[in-house]
């Protein structure tokens, strides 16, 4: 009975305060928009207008969620672990040159479906191996993995400029550097009856895959064992390097399948463009939804609503185009603070008379372990 | 209750509701399309513009933005639709569709170089009755679609000039130019630049550094710097935002020529001159010829529109302050040369650095030769090299 009563308390809580916290910083953009000399009222309408209003619109922040469902991974599931990797651009960017290499070498000799997984799997091997390097730096190591994911970064940026200037560059793009295009039949589609391309429902599954994973199995359990005190879970004898690196190849390989998506199903060779920030963009996600994969769907849906109304802001209102970066960047620092906010609110607590044991033995000294 | 009514009070009243209907609609239907001959000279068109940076950022960006702010100004039936900021991805193709369909854009000037493929292909094929022209020089007859169209200037004319301002200004004969990569379009600046220098001082030399891409301001202030250091005493630059270099070129009082947009409110000492786009001419005549109903697909605009310092697609910035009489003559007349086509930059005989020959003895390339689209050497005087 009471166990109910407290889940139902912390669900409310884990509901409410993300929601307050997205209405604060709303109200902070308002006054924002105020004093650019925008109609706040007019503004939150084109928000809602051109992020979430029409399917047609709504289609445009799946378009720009579905990159950051995968990327956020690559932040959310090293969490768990304790860890905290940013290197999702690069595993992104990996991922995207390996599923191109094989894509190109593949060329039409197979049918397209063999040529999709195929790259599918060579983005998310790429990236998997990317991050697995940073978790296994980390654990042989000792090299903290934030500097070392985000020094890798810039590796793979680098070998990307090198490989589509160089190697693998298309001698006729002559102006933008760029791979070989990637057959036509090769290229993934859209979902039947939308302009959103399938990354979409990849990024859904893989978060729910993510969430089952962390949260309902003995693997998941381990990790987040480990996460929380990694003494403890050596004595307890849990393979601490084995999970370091399952998790890492794993959360590496989510951003690679992002990178190939990104060039099977939008820009169709690999150049420059693949490396705009969606990596950057995951690493926000993953933290406003505190590492849960779940939310981070609705994160990423968030934020891709967020920059899909940014057109709009300044067509219509005449607003500077840093103001969807105003935006984004004070819903997150509100969203961020939030997380402060657990625990602080009696209601959400559980109550007392709950835990207090039914008929303590009248001993002194017995009431203060008790509160405890 | 119910309401009693006989046969010929419902016919009456159908009847006068018929009767009233159309009359209303007739008279609607006059208003209509009287106003529609009254209005026929200011039904506002409206022209999408898509820049990949922000309008403001002293460069290529605000080069276009500026020749939009001239055209409404210049036209009342103008209308703009704007969005700064847009990267190369999807967000590009969702940015334009938006205008299309909220805004009703029948225009759209996607201005970064990367939204042509897949971005605006792919528009373009689903809206054939918008007009996309992409700033860039990228159609093909035959490949594109119809409705496509491209346009291009040929900056480097006006580089020439600067170069040859540059040389002369110059104390120590050393410049630099800082750019971002080694492709075609920016290799025939920095050629120009040192040609044009070269024609007037020949022992001229220009260090070029690559930066690795369009906007690396930390790299491009180091640059900067580290010319300065080697006694290069005027700099230019092929980047998207030429602001970092030429306030960089300021601090340490030396002299700077522009690139994209007019920089001399950020260098007011040291600006010689520079090298600006000016595309409101190219976009007034446009939405004219759009006005009088004319388009790509029916052939009546072309597809390939180029031009340089004749046609106004590109112009020289005013001289500085320290442009002494006889750079300015000496611009000025080769300025002149170029507009009226007696004066050809790519003329042989060139070497390139390596001591190649490149342009023959008696060949002479002029701004629309294929060749020069592919450019992938430096010319003689130029301190560099183009492998990455």
């Amino acid at each position: 009975m009471s166990w109910r009563t407290i889940a139902w308390r912390k669900t409310l809580e884990s509901t409410l305060i993300p929601f307050g916290a997205i209405l604060v910083g709303l109200l902070l953009f308002g006054v924002f928009c105020a004093v650019a000399g925008a109609n706040p009222f007019a503004v939150y309408g084109s928000i809602w207008k051109s992020a979430f209003g029409k399917w047609s619109t709504f289609q445009n922040t799946l378009i720009r969620a579905a990159p950051l469902m995968l990327s956020a991974l690559c932040t959310a599931l090293p969490a768990r672990l304790g860890l905290v990797i940013i290197g999702n651009e690069g595993a992104l960017v990996m991922g995207g040159l390996a599923a191109v290499s094989i894509g190109l070498a593949i060329g039409t000799a197979a049918p397209p479906l063999m040529v999709q997984i195929a790259m599918g799997l060579a983005g998310m091997a790429a990236g998997g191996i990317w991050i697995a390097f940073a978790g296994a730096l980390r654990h042989y190591r000792a090299v903290n993995e934030t500097i070392s994911s985000l020094l890798l970064n810039y590796i793979a940026i680098a070998l990307l400029n090198h490989l589509v200037g160089g190697p693998m560059r298309d001698p006729s793009s002559l102006n933008k550097p760029s791979s070989y295009p990637l057959a036509a039949v090769n290229m993934l589609g859209t979902i039947p009856g939308t302009r959103v391309h399938w990354g979409l429902v990849y990024g859904l599954i893989a978060c729910i895959i993510a969430y089952v994973l962390i949260q309902r199995t003995t693997f998941g359990f381990a990790a987040r064992t480990a996460g929380g005190n990694i003494r403890a879970a050596r004595i307890a004898g849990l393979p601490v390097g084995q999970l370091t690196l399952i998790i890492c190849f794993l959360a590496g390989s989510c951003a690679g399948l992002a990178g190939m998506v990104e060039v099977a199903a939008v820009q169709g060779s690999v150049n420059e463009s693949l490396n705009v920030g969606y990596g950057y963009g995951g690493i926000l996600v993953a933290f406003a939804a505190r590492h849960n994969p779940i939310a981070a769907i609705f994160m990423a849906l968030l934020v891709g609503g967020i920059l899909a109304s940014g057109g709009s802001l300044q067509r219509t209102h005449g607003l500077p185009d840093a103001t969807v970066l105003v935006f984004q960047g004070l819903v997150f620092l509100v969203v961020l603070y939030s997380d402060s906010l657990y625990g602080r609110f009696s209601f959400f607590k559980e109550k007392p008379q709950l835990v207090a044991p039914p008929s303590p033995p009248p001993s002194p000294g017995q009431e203060s372990v008790i509160v405890s | 209750m119910r309401l009693h009514l006989s046969r010929r009070q419902v016919i009456r009243g159908l009847l006068a509701t018929t009767a009233f209907g159309a009359t209303v609609k007739l008279g609607t239907g006059c208003a209509a399309s009287s106003s529609d001959t009254v209005a026929t000279d200011d039904q506002p068109i409206t022209l999408g513009f898509i820049y990949v940076g922000p309008k403001d950022d002293y460069g290529y960006n605000q080069a276009h933005a500026e020749g939009a702010a001239q055209i409404e100004s210049k036209f009342s039936w103008v209308k703009l639709s704007e969005e700064a900021n847009v990267p190369e991805t999807t967000a590009v193709a969702e940015s334009m569709r938006s205008m299309i369909d909220s805004d009703g854009a029948q225009v759209l000037f996607p201005t970064s170089f990367g939204y042509f493929d897949p971005h605006i292909l792919k528009l373009a094929t689903e809206y054939p009755e918008v007009q996309f022209f992409h700033c860039g020089g990228l159609y093909q007859e035959g490949v594109h679609p119809k409705n496509v169209g491209s346009y291009y200037g040929y900056i480097d004319e006006a580089q020439y000039v600067a170069g040859i301002v540059a040389g002369l200004t110059s104390k120590t004969g050393k410049l630099g130019f800082i750019a971002a990569k080694p492709i075609p379009q920016v290799l025939r600046n920095i050629n120009s630049y040192t040609l044009g220098a070269r024609s007037v001082k020949p022992s001229t030399t220009t260090q070029v550094i690559f930066t690795g891409n369009w906007a690396e301001p930390i790299k491009e202030a180091e640059a900067t710097n580290s010319m300065v250091d080697q006694g290069i005493d005027v700099v230019t630059c092929h980047v998207d935002s030429p602001k970092v270099v030429m306030e960089t070129a300021e601090k340490r009082s030396i002299f700077c020529t522009g690139y994209h947009a007019n920089q001399s409110a950020l260098a007011p000492k040291g600006y010689l001159t520079g090298a600006e786009w000016d595309w409101a001419n190219l976009y007034a005549q446009i939405a004219e010829d759009v006005k009088a109903g004319k388009t790509l697909t029916e052939g009546g605009i072309p597809h390939l529109l180029r031009g340089g310092l004749k046609d106004g697609f590109c112009k020289v910035s005013d001289y500085g302050l320290a442009v002494s009489s006889e750079a300015k003559q000496a611009a000025d007349e080769a300025k002149a040369k170029l507009m009226d086509g007696r004066l050809v930059i790519y003329k042989g005989e060139i070497k390139d650095n390596t001591g190649a020959v490149v342009v023959a003895a008696n060949e002479e390339l002029k701004q629309l030769d294929p060749k020069l689209e592919s450019m992938n050497y430096l010319v003689e005087g130029v301190l560099g090299s183009v492998g990455s």
